[in-house]
């Protein structure tokens, strides 16, 4: 069997990737978006194998809703990146400057 | 007892049920009408406040299989979470009239975000936390894009929400490392577990709470992950700016509590020093940047981080007394937020946002109460005496010295002096400069009542403090 630490160091690269890519990310809004759902689904590995190694459902279920609220939180952030889209012709990370100070 | 179980979460089902009908009176009015909406939303917030208060001093009850729990600190917080909310309202009620906010589309967002922050306080269980967290996230988002022509708002928007998906991804990771320690979801065993861990199985429990509290400080506001902060309350319609501003900040207290104080109270000190961190950056960064500033939602903002700080110092001392002072400042907070954004709501009209401090100028000679009243809620944001911001501060700083942390409650009267300055030049440019526009105001009679109210509350506060300190000491003992 695959021990727990590998499905951990998984979830962690997983996790760190997606966090890599917000912070480090210059270009694309839409790449943000993906690298905001790569991370939920980093903590999902991590509670199914904890849930799967504890023996316990509970974590499976928290995956559950994880899941759901990623693709509430999606929609939304595609709406306003469309609505960002309409009001500025570009979905471009480095023109978000009107605000600043 | 199922029915038992729902008489307790009777508030959250009148909030639920209120936004579903004000979105389906939104959807079957032939002809858009601004006040319905708006009247069910607030009569429904009136009657879950008389509910919430009628089970005040009821004791303690967990009920839904663990997820949900009815003790007097969420019925305290939820009390304040509908009287803000339901200020805001009045305050923006012409407000997003005038701008053509989708009102019915306004008030129900309203509504699920208040219901998001009502489960947010009485969380038993992390994964209720989690959903109540998002279901406030989530409406947050969509309200501050709600200006659909302004590019700014949508920029906001934008902003919010990465930091907001950011923050609740570290929060959920910091989670997905405790389950796996404690193998539980519920907070009180949670807390039991880690009472008996052996502090050599403790790292990983510390790693995971390190994720905690970034998330807990994104949302909160502290520095340094303030930099959504400024950026959204520029950005954002005032309105959404105002309710932004305070009942989050209530709910956040309050998630803050269950989180650090009752489900983790085993790793206190590792905690204590993340939040002396935090605290003492969101205090300088916020007053010092704030002077620079000469938009007012901006400096408002910035003041917000500082306070965010006091709020801070507050929870790190660790205990009653402590806790009891932040959920003071917390609360008193939220009311000299929702008066300063209120003001700025009233000040604006159609096709002009009072947003620079320059439009402030010679309000004493065009309107001398409303002067007054932002004169009465500068000096409490600033903590002069006699007004309410004085005395929390006071009870913060008070409850770090007897913790002896000598240096923060100095580094902290630091930055408040300096953070006066720049609530001083508002009131400066109040009282003795000409005004730009020597129109009169006009604001609809309630919104000048609730102003008034608001802006007196917090001189009332701050003469006679006892009793809301003596509520804020007994629910937390």
């Amino acid at each position: 069997m695959v021990p727990l630490s590998h499905f951990l160091l998984l979830g962690a690269v997983l996790f760190s990737l997606g966090v890599a890519g917000i912070v480090l990310n210059r270009r694309n809004i839409i790449v943000l978006l993906m690298c905001v759902e790569l991370m939920l689904l980093a903590v999902n590995t991590n509670f199914i194998a904890f849930s799967r190694y504890l023996d316990d459902v509970a974590g499976q279920i928290f995956v559950f809703f994880i899941l759901t609220v990623a693709a509430a939180e999606a929609a939304i952030g595609l709406a306003i990146l469309v609505l960002l889209f309409r009001n500025r012709g570009t979905i471009d990370v480095a023109v978000m400057d009107e605000l600043k100070g | 007892m199922l029915d038992f179980e729902l008489r307790t979460i009777m508030p959250e089902i009148v909030i639920l049920t209120t936004a579903c009908l004000v979105l389906m009176v939104d959807v079957f009015m032939r002809v858009r009408q601004h006040n319905l909406p708006y009247r069910l939303t607030q009569i429904g917030l009136l009657f879950a406040a008389v509910l919430t208060f009628k089970s005040f001093g009821l004791g303690t009850e967990i009920i839904l299989s663990g997820a949900f729990i009815s003790d007097d600190l969420s019925h305290l917080l939820k009390l304040f979470i509908y009287l803000t909310t339901f200020v805001v309202l009045i305050y923006s009620h012409a407000y997003i009239r005038v701008r053509q906010i989708l009102w019915g589309e306004y008030y129900c967002l309203t509504l699920f975000a208040v219901l998001g922050m009502m489960l947010l306080v009485s969380a038993q269980n992390i994964l209720t936390l989690y959903l109540g967290l998002e279901l406030l996230s989530l409406s947050l988002y969509a309200m501050v894009a709600m200006r659909r022509d302004s590019q700014m708002a949508s920029e906001a928007a934008m902003k919010y929400f990465v930091m907001g998906a950011l923050a609740s991804g570290m929060l959920l990771y910091g989670f997905s490392l405790l389950y796996g320690i404690t193998g539980t979801l519920d907070i009180s065993t949670m807390a039991q577990v880690i009472a008996s861990t052996p502090i050599t199985d403790q790292l990983v429990l510390i790693f995971g709470l390190v994720f905690v509290v970034v998330g807990l400080a994104f949302k909160l506001g502290a520095a340094p992950f303030h930099m959504w902060i400024p950026d959204v309350y520029q950005g954002a319609p005032t309105s959404v700016v105002a309710f932004l501003s305070t009942a989050p900040k209530v709910a956040a207290f309050g998630m803050a509590i269950r989180l650090l104080v009752q489900a983790l109270p085993a790793l206190h000190p590792q905690w204590i020093d993340l939040l002396i961190v935090l605290a003492v950056l969101s205090i300088a960064i916020g007053n010092v940047v704030a002077i620079a500033q000469a938009n007012i939602k901006r400096m408002l903002a910035y003041s917000t981080i500082s306070h965010v700080g006091f709020l801070l110092l507050g929870l790190l001392a660790g205990n009653a007394a402590g806790y009891s002072a932040a959920l003071f400042y917390v609360l008193t907070y939220s009311i000299m937020s929702l008066g300063a954004f209120g003001m700025v709501i009233l000040l604006s009209k159609q096709g002009f946002e009072a947003e620079n401090i320059d439009d402030f100028k010679g309000l004493n000679a065009r309107s001398p109460w409303l002067a007054f009243i932002m004169l009465l809620l500068m000096f409490s944001l600033a903590g002069v005496p006699p007004t309410v911001g004085f005395y929390a501060k006071l009870a913060v700083i008070e409850a770090v010295l007897a913790v002896d942390h000598l240096v923060l409650a100095l580094i902290a009267v630091f930055f408040a002096i300096i953070g006066a300055f720049y609530y001083l030049r508002v009131v400066k440019v109040m009282y003795f400069e000409a005004p730009e526009d020597a129109s009169p105001i006009t604001v609809s009679g309630g919104s000048r009542f609730a102003i008034s109210l608001n802006g007196l509350a917090v001189l009332v506060l701050g003469i006679f403090p006892g009793a809301l300190l003596a509520v804020c000491l007994a629910v937390l003992a």
